[in-house]
């Protein structure tokens, strides 16, 4: 099946009025030489209802979807309200390209609009761009914004960021000249303070912390926030569970100057990790280093009020190589998805959701600490994860576990050196008390 | 929407006690010692307290005022605003594939990792590359990766080299990914035909330059029908050739990059392969690579090993991870229901009617509007408002003018070599009978701007918000809503 308009008749008239013979004719500019003599060695053309089976085989596969899961780690399990896939779907929302031409998109300029004004309500900061590609992305977007504004060569990395964000810097700074230092974590799980003291200098441009951090501690953003300011460097902060800030204060009011992070939570599925939607927020001062799209509201010609792509000398179509990044498209459905979303669940329910996570997760932490064996790693306070340590290596408990068809958490030890013993568990308002209670009697199973 | 109907914002409709859900009732018992010493928010002030109906009115009424494919042509160039097929989204919201946990232990997810696998290979044999990453998030996002791949590769023979080659009427995506790589970019002028100069070419080509990153077919629409003699010089010197493949739509099943002596490139998904572009992403950034590169792709790759695929994260000359997980997932979903549902002779069949499409849009308007290269062009073609300037009509007068005609203008201002430019391109799904609509609607335009220019700079009239102040936008920034 493909998708063509045109009938043979279409065709012959189109090729008569171009002046040619045939379709061939008009790709006579490609050597002979080079142009394929036979056909793609591609599976043969399904129809529609062939491809729909073939399609529902290969997702029927994945045998994830029968488990009890706690993983969490950068992606999370959150109930979406109805109206977000309706909603998303239609055809007006997911069928434009970016809207370079706003008096015909004002559908998805306003909704980009709100969506800023969202990020901006929930980060605590002045302004938000239209969405980055993912979280890791937005992480590094951040280094590099914050390098431009400071002009120093150093970068402090939290240790407990997301080990793939990590990977994400260390990839996209590695051309640039920018050194970036990982600052441990205490007993606690949050940033050691006396190490970050220590490697704070007027080299480093910006400390990047994430929190609630990888091990689910949130994080003394004030204190490093003072402690950065100190050095006249800068704090970003990385947010990868985008549901705590409906409970967590604001980082911006705690003295954050980026706040990115991944807005997965808010309406978007698994998904096998993406598409997923970065976001990025930052102080106005900084808005000409702000990276990708933003909207901005503006009049037309009979003063009704519109919205308009806007500030775009910041962007690679404008200055080419020295635009302050090189995205162009981003995550606009994404966002769209999470704009509903919010706007959905709304100021109550996104407080109850939060709110929700915290106590299942604290039941959890509660009830699998009094098996016997299992401890809590870190001790600072929690959101929905937390690092559980057994008295064995985890693969083997892992295993027994899966068995019994629970996926209880994310192993630590090929991450970091030395938490063999331990796993990140992830729960959220999806999970009920009777699945926690059967994570706690078949842990306890396994241990025995 | 009709224009005397406006939809406020969310913010504005809100109002207190409000809501659309309600979490279920917390069934385990509450403690007030939670989250000890913990900064936490009183409430979010401004958020939207909304009904239900009020969310799917708001949302509804503003998908109304938005132009897109479902509605009609939409000849965007360089954007290849194809149709998205239905069958696409309904495969893409599989239970399986959207309910997958990306950190979910491989062999639970072998049906995603088998996919993955499979679209690689199905790239690598359209694009005649040896090996896929599907990691990039998007067009831009593919040309770092490939870049750094590049860069990778050079100095891992012990010199990574300092500019990069691109021409001036390159994507500006080129440049500045480049740029990220730590590379100085040195333009390349086009010459008369609207390619590349290959004496030009010879003379910046040198022991310093790691790649020519170049679009075929450009921008212009035109083939570079020296590309094997462009690869050869490049490589004289122990340079890489980089093909940006946003135009790849035009030579599916025609010709392949990596035969034409390519040895990087991107692919957009959300362009030749059909996935919706959804307002400005997600979209998708694949980078085939030749033998010669394919150490240093992103990890994790994923490796079959007897009927079982695995993730390997330990190669040590990879340049890492470029995003977190594995690229767009679902937008690689829907892009193999297209290429199965197409098949070889389908995938053929795409390029042979867009570039059919486009020459049939080209030929009828060539009167009417001027076109600055008269070279011979596949899947676009770029306009100029070089006649109709003539009586102070511009082309961004032509552009929102069309938009009163029911259609959607053409890319604007760009390639940068086009002063004044419309750059056209109609995809292979559009019916002839859309695309006379097209042409039909650009001549009337072209004798409006003779007999009654006045109209055209008034344009468009019958739309939701007219000619909106774009400076004033930029002067004075309002970013966001804010309660007054």
């Amino acid at each position: 099946m493909s998708y063509i308009s045109l009938s043979d008749k279409d065709r012959r008239e189109m090729l008569e009025r171009i002046g040619v013979g045939s379709t061939d004719d008009l790709f006579c500019c490609i050597p002979e030489g080079v142009r394929l003599t036979g056909k793609l060695a591609l599976p043969e053309a399904m129809t529609e209802s062939a491809l729909v089976r073939h399609m529902e085989g290969i997702a029927g596969e994945n045998a994830y979807p029968k488990y009890l899961s706690f993983l969490g780690g950068g992606a999370y399990d959150h109930f979406i309200p109805s109206v977000v896939d309706n909603l998303s779907s239609r055809g007006e929302f997911v069928t434009p390209y970016t809207p370079y031409q706003p008096e015909v998109s004002q559908g998805t300029l306003q909704a980009i609009f709100e969506f800023q004004t969202l990020i901006c309500q929930l980060s605590g900061m002045d302004i938000a761009n239209a969405s980055l590609y993912e979280g890791a992305t937005g992480a590094a977007e951040a280094v590099l914004m914050a390098h431009r504004l400071k002009n120093r060569p150093k970068v402090l990395v939290a240790a407990t960021l997301h080990p793939q964000y990590r990977s994400v810097i260390r990839t996209y700074v590695r051309n640039l000249g920018i050194r970036v230092e990982e600052v441990p974590c205490d007993g606690t799980g949050g940033l050691d303070k006396a190490a970050l003291a220590r490697m704070l200098d007027a080299e480093t441009a910006a400390l990047i912390v994430q929190s609630p951090n990888y091990f689910g501690v949130c994080e003394d953003i004030k204190a490093a926030a003072d402690a950065v300011h100190r050095d006249r460097a800068l704090l970003a902060v990385v947010v990868a569970e985008a549901l705590s800030l409906g409970l967590l204060e604001a980082p911006g009011k705690l003295g954050a100057d980026i706040v990115t992070g991944e807005g997965q939570s808010f309406g978007i599925p698994l998904s096998f990790g993406g598409p997923y939607l970065g976001f990025m927020a930052c102080m106005k001062e900084f808005v000409r280093q702000l990276p990708g799209r933003i909207a901005g509201q503006t009049t037309d010609v009979d003063g009704k009020r519109g919205f308009v792509l806007t500030l775009a000398t910041r962007e690679q179509h404008i200055r080419r190589e020295k635009a302050t990044s090189n995205i162009c498209t981003n995550q606009a459905l994404c966002a769209l998805r999470a704009t509903i979303y919010l706007e959905t669940v709304g100021k109550q329910g996104l407080r109850e959701l939060a709110w929700q996570n915290v106590q299942k997760a604290a039941y959890a932490v509660d009830l699998l600490t009094r098996v016997p064996g299992v401890k809590r790693r870190f001790a600072g306070p929690h959101f929905n994860e937390f690092v559980l340590e057994f008295p064995k290596d985890w693969d083997g408990i892992d295993r027994a576990l899966k068995a019994k068809g629970i996926l209880a958490g994310i192993g630590l030890g090929a991450d970091f050196p030395g938490l063999e013993k331990c796993a990140l568990v992830c729960v959220t308002e999806r999970h009920g008390k009777n699945d926690i209670d059967r994570l706690a009697a078949a842990l306890e199973e396994v241990l025995r | 929407m009709i224009r005397e109907m406006r939809e406020p914002l969310a913010f504005e409709i809100s109002s207190e006690g409000k809501r659309a859900f309600r979490a279920e009732k917390l069934d385990v018992p509450e403690r007030k010692d939670v989250l000890g010493g913990v900064a936490v928010r009183e409430t979010i002030d401004g958020f939207p307290e909304l009904s239900e109906v009020e969310v799917t009115r708001h949302f509804t009424r503003l998908s109304r005022t938005n132009y897109c494919v479902d509605l009609g042509l939409y000849p965007l160039g360089s954007c290849t605003m194809k149709y998205n097929p239905k069958v696409n989204e309904r495969v893409a919201a599989l239970p399986g594939f959207t309910g997958s946990h990306p950190n979910a232990p491989e062999e639970l997810v072998q049906g995603n990792l088998r996919l993955l696998k499979q679209v690689e290979r199905l790239l690598g044999e359209i694009a005649g590359m040896d090996a896929f990453t599907l990691q990039p998030a998007a067009g831009a996002h593919g040309e770092l990766t490939g870049m750094m791949l590049v860069r990778a590769a050079l100095e891992a023979r012990g010199n990574a080299r300092k500019t990069v080659l691109i021409p001036d009427s390159a994507h500006g995506t080129n440049p500045s990914s480049a740029h990220l790589c730590g590379y100085t970019v040195k333009e390349i002028k086009s010459n008369e035909k609207g390619t590349i100069d290959l004496e030009d070419l010879a003379r910046a080509m040198n022991e310093d330059v790691a790649a020519l990153m170049v679009t075929n077919p450009n921008t212009l629409g035109v083939f570079e029908s020296d590309i094997c003699r462009i690869a050869e010089i490049v490589h004289s010197r122990g340079g890489f050739l980089y093909m940006d493949g946003a135009n790849m739509n035009a030579l599916t099943g025609i010709v392949r990059p990596g035969d034409m002596g390519v040895d990087v490139l991107h692919i957009n998904l959300h362009k030749t392969f059909s996935t919706p572009h959804g307002g400005g992403g997600p979209g998708s950034g694949p980078v085939g690579v030749k033998k010669a590169l394919e150490p240093y792709l992103p990890v994790p790759v994923i490796e079959e090993k007897d009927g079982r695929f695995v993730l390997v994260g330990d190669r040590p000359g990879s340049i890492g991870r470029t995003r977190s997980f594995f690229g767009n997932y679902l937008v690689i979903v829907r892009a193999l229901a297209y290429i199965l549902n197409l098949g070889p002779e389908g995938i053929r069949e795409v390029a042979e009617t867009a570039v059919l499409n486009a020459n049939y849009i080209r030929k009828s308007l060539e009167g009417d509007y001027h076109m600055k290269y008269p070279t011979a062009t596949l899947h676009e073609c770029v306009f100029s408002d070089k006649v109709q300037k003539e009586h102070g009509v511009s082309n961004l007068d032509i552009a929102k003018r069309l938009i009163d005609m029911g259609l959607h203008p053409p890319t604007m201002s760009f390639p940068l070599i086009v002063h004044g430019a419309l750059m056209v391109e109609p995809t292979e799904t559009e019916s002839k009978r859309e695309l006379d609509r097209f042409i039909d609607a650009m001549k009337a335009i072209a004798k409006e701007a003779v007999e009654d220019p006045e109209v055209l700079h008034a344009a468009p009239h019958a739309t939701y918000v007219r000619r909106l102040d774009e400076t004033a936008a930029a002067r004075t920034p309002v970013l966001k809503w804010e309660k007054k």
